[in-house]
């Protein structure tokens, strides 16, 4: 009977220990929201969010600071466009090729290779977009400057195809065989069938993964912090130089800031901007997985 | 009847046309990965050697080297494997294994598909804020180890309930009906079972982890050591240290974007035998993640 007891009561301390593991990724949550929060907080005690908002310069360490958010969030956008430009067709391209046509064996090999493309460390990107792409951009566009915004945003679109094309691709798979061979069987071809019937169907699933690729664009940090240039630039204009909310905190962070002070607060500032972005584009994403499961 | 054969013959040709655009556009990514392999090899294949490996960064590239650098790398790796590993495993074990269908459930699923599409950055700025001035580790080994354990953890419980989720209904029904408990189930037969997919998981996790740049830069790692953290062993009583945890670091992927930075193409060329090295570490490590998938699933038949 003591021997039952003490049985339980280590399973009752196992248990605990476990459901503690899991509950330890809702505090990194909140620990994120506290923390961003908090040390914003003092940036906005500074700065008013009226200047945040709708300051069109964002010059932080100048004698006369501005603090101004919108070149930075127009440097994100305009990288993050340039990627999925690239990403998006060559990915969905990728993923109907890979889910409709190629043999299987074909696919065996090819997907594994696909997906290193993400697993490449984005600084290794950086280096590419910089020192091998924007040389080469360079003698097509002669007044493309040595930093700028087109070399990086092509670069980081092709670190997100992988994630365009797998999560497509899965997507494409659930759609149940029976509904393809309705299609062939009106005599549609593999194109037809693909685009008006497989397409659609997997339409949630293609759209998280669209999703996803923005968020990762969205985030990306290493390639824009090397090859995209270190100024805060309120452009559409691909071939000047721009700075992203990322690149902004790494800048930031390479130099010694003090503990406090506004210039360390600014990149929480610009941390919950970015935060906030990429909690949006998850939640649509997250609600569009939801979608996929309830489809069939 | 001429129509629809012209109409036919329009829709196959479009197909074939389409067949070879998705064939290339599938190719171009491989392309690129081939090119930027070749390109790192080419401009960093002739500057690796043994003193590269055993030499600190200098301010003459031809003296520079990634000894702190991959000792760093190490190090950090080491501290985010053992904080990461218990606790992400022990995580999904509990979503797939214990957990009822209820709100706090719930809660904890997107919570954690939310961590996954977190901008690495913004554990950096986490770990900066929590760890550096909250708990007061500073600018060290166990800050940069600890923030990459955060960012990884997401992948680990994914990969961990994936693994576990494989394994049928009729493993734990056989177990139960010995009498076996809960635990003595989980202990016997799913983490045995789930290994491989785990270990998979694992491994990919840790080799994104060596990669990232940004999230240890915002914690503060320096650019240029030129020394070697404290010495995990000691001759004295209890012979092992623990300072090295406190000790301040560079990384890999850090020394790579310093040199990346820098005007003078020599230090570029080092930046590409960094690069070489990491892209060798990554790509090793992927290696032995789709080598132990495949050799578990061969393994294991239910």
């Amino acid at each position: 009977m003591a021997h039952n007891s003490y049985k339980k009561l280590k399973e009752k301390a196992i248990e605990t220990a476990l459901f503690l593991s899991a509950l330890s990724s809702v505090l990194i949550t909140i620990g994120i929201v506290v923390v961003l929060s908090y040390e914003s907080f003092g940036f906005f005690k500074e700065v008013s969010l009226k200047e945040f908002l709708t300051e069109r310069q964002w010059t932080p360490l100048f004698a006369e600071p501005k603090f101004g958010i919108l070149p930075l969030v127009s440097g994100t956008l305009l990288t993050t466009a340039i990627a999925l430009i690239v990403a998006l067709p060559l990915g969905l391209t990728a993923a109907v090729y890979l889910s409709e046509y190629a043999p299987h064996r074909l696919k065996e090999i090819v997907k594994p290779i696909l997906e290193l493309l993400a697993a490449v460390p984005t600084v290794v990107y950086g280096y590419f977009a910089l020192l091998f792409l924007t040389p080469i951009l360079q003698k097509f566009i002669p007044d493309l400057s040595g930093f700028n915004a087109l070399s990086p945003g092509i670069i980081m679109g092709i670190m997100i195809i992988p994630y365009v094309s797998s999560v497509s691709e899965d997507a494409m798979k659930a759609v149940p065989m029976h509904i393809r061979e309705g299609s062939y069987a009106m005599g549609a071809t593999k194109l037809q069938t693909a685009f008006k019937v497989v397409i659609p169907s997997a339409f949630s699933g293609i759209a998280a993964a669209f999703i996803i690729g923005i968020s990762r664009a969205v985030g990306e940090t290493m390639v824009v912090a090397i090859a995209a240039g270190g100024m805060p630039n309120l452009t559409a204009n691909p071939l000047e130089p721009v700075q992203t909310l990322t690149a902004y905190i790494v800048a930031v962070s390479l130099g010694d800031v003090p503990h406090g002070t506004i210039e360390y607060k600014t990149i929480f500032a610009a941390g919950i901007t970015l935060f906030l972005i990429t909690l949006i584009f998850n939640l649509i994403g997250f609600w569009f997985r939801k979608r996929i499961r309830e489809a069939y | 009847m001429e129509d629809i054969k012209k109409r036919i013959r329009t829709i196959k040709f479009w197909n074939s046309v389409f067949w070879i655009t998705g064939l290339l556009s599938t190719l171009v990514g491989l392309a690129l990965l081939f090119t930027l392999l070749t390109d790192l090899f080419m401009d960093g294949f002739p500057r690796l050697s043994y003193k590269f490996f055993t030499s600190f960064p200098s301010r003459f590239p031809d003296e520079a080297g990634i000894l702190s650098a991959w000792v760093g790398s190490f190090l950090v790796l080491f501290v985010t494997a053992s904080s990461a590993i218990p606790l992400g495993v022990a995580a999904g074990i509990y979503l797939e294994e214990y957990a009822g269908k209820n709100w706090l459930t719930d809660i904890i699923e997107i919570n954690i598909a939310n961590l996954a599409g977190v901008p690495s950055i913004v554990y950096g700025l986490l770990a900066l804020g929590l760890f550096v001035y909250f708990f007061k580790f500073g600018e060290s080994i166990l800050t940069g180890g600890l923030a990459l354990a955060l960012l990884i953890l997401p992948m680990v419980i994914m990969a961990t309930r994936e693994a576990i989720r494989a394994i049928p209904n009729s493993i734990r029904e056989a177990s139960y009906a010995l009498g076996a408990t809960k635990w003595q189930t989980v202990q016997s037969h799913i983490i045995p079972y789930s290994t491989g997919g785990i270990l998979t998981g694992i491994i990919i996790g840790l080799s994104r982890a060596i990669g990232e740049t940004a999230p240890i830069i915002t914690v503060g790692a320096l650019t240029f050591i030129a020394f070697l953290p404290s010495s995990p062993f000691s001759s004295e009583f209890p012979f092992v240290s623990f300072k090295w945890l406190f000790d301040p670091f560079t990384v890999m992927p850090i020394q790579m974007f310093n040199w990346v930075s820098r005007p003078q193409h020599e230090f570029q060329l080092n930046a590409a035998a960094a690069g070489l090295v990491l892209m060798a570490m990554t790509l090793l490590m992927n290696g032995l993640a789709i080598y132990i998938r495949y050799r578990f699933r061969r393994k294991i038949k239910w």
